[in-house]
């Protein structure tokens, strides 16, 4: 066991494609960006509840405020998929774990899909409307 | 090297670890699995960000069926619930990453920093709520 690598390998130094850590690597790193971008988003909302629709489409179509949003969803469901697939390899095995990390993905990204465009339509409607 | 054929133990009565349900619930673990339920709970919970975008970009009468929703006494208790996860997963993953730069091990560090983690998460929640109430520190 002290050796399972081949001598051939040995010498050409060939290893892992040093890839095992990237999951692990991003998890952190969209954990630390949505530290400030969590409280920039609820700043947001806080300050949505200060005003009426036409406030809250000013507010939110704001280029400046819908980038924050976008860039938020965007590491907010990175985070969550990277975390969800944590959890199912844990707990879940066989057929079930395959389609489920499978579901996990899709489903982040078509929710997350659903939530940049909203804030883009919302965006050129301002930009339209004023 | 031992035959594997793909069968654990080979039907070798094998030392187990104690199954969980033996160990003394502390605060270090039962924080940790609130860090897991709690981020699974607010994976659900992306999608009322989700919704009130769609909501917004949807037209006045989708927003305001969107605001009577949230403010109906349940989505109120949802919104609660949802907002101490997020403030509790936050400040709870400030915990793991000091963690991940190798330094808070200590039992005693890691039962305080874990006490003082639940104590700004309530105090980040009400102080919110507060301010979603009465608009104070909202500009």
């Amino acid at each position: 066991m002290s050796n399972m690598r081949s001598p051939l390998a040995r010498v050409k130094g060939l290893g892992s494609a040093k890839e095992g850590l990237h999951h692990w690597w991003m998890q952190r790193i969209t954990a630390i960006a949505n530290i400030p971008l969590v409280a920039a988003a609820i700043w947001i909302v806080l300050l949505s509840l200060r005003t009426d629709y036409a406030g809250v489409i000013n507010l939110v179509g704001h280029p400046c405020v819908g980038a924050i949003l976008i860039l938020f969803i965007a590491n907010l469901f990175y985070h969550a998929a990277l975390g969800l697939q944590v959890v199912i390899e844990d707990y879940v095995h066989g057929a079930a774990k395959f389609f489920l990390l499978i579901f996990v993905k899709f489903s982040a990204a078509l929710i997350a899909m659903i939530g940049i465009v909203s804030v883009i339509v919302v965006i050129v409607e301002r930009a339209s409307g004023s | 090297m031992a035959s594997n054929d793909g069968k654990s133990g080979g039907g070798v009565q094998r030392p187990l670890s104690p199954h969980l349900g033996v160990y003394k619930p502390q605060i270090t673990s039962t924080l940790s699995i609130l860090h897991r339920m709690t981020g699974v709970a607010l994976s659900v919970g992306t999608l009322v960000l989700v919704y009130w975008l769609f909501a917004i970009t949807s037209g006045p009468e989708a927003f305001a069926q969107m605001q009577s929703c949230f403010s109906s006494w349940i989505g109120r208790l949802l919104l609660f619930g949802w907002s101490f996860a997020l403030f509790y997963h936050l400040c709870n993953g400030i915990r793991h990453l000091f963690w991940d730069a190798g330094k808070g091990y200590e039992l005693e560090t890691a039962s305080k920093s874990g006490i003082a983690v639940v104590v700004v998460s309530i105090a980040l929640t009400l102080g919110v709520w507060f301010c979603a109430y009465t608009g104070v520190g909202v500009l």
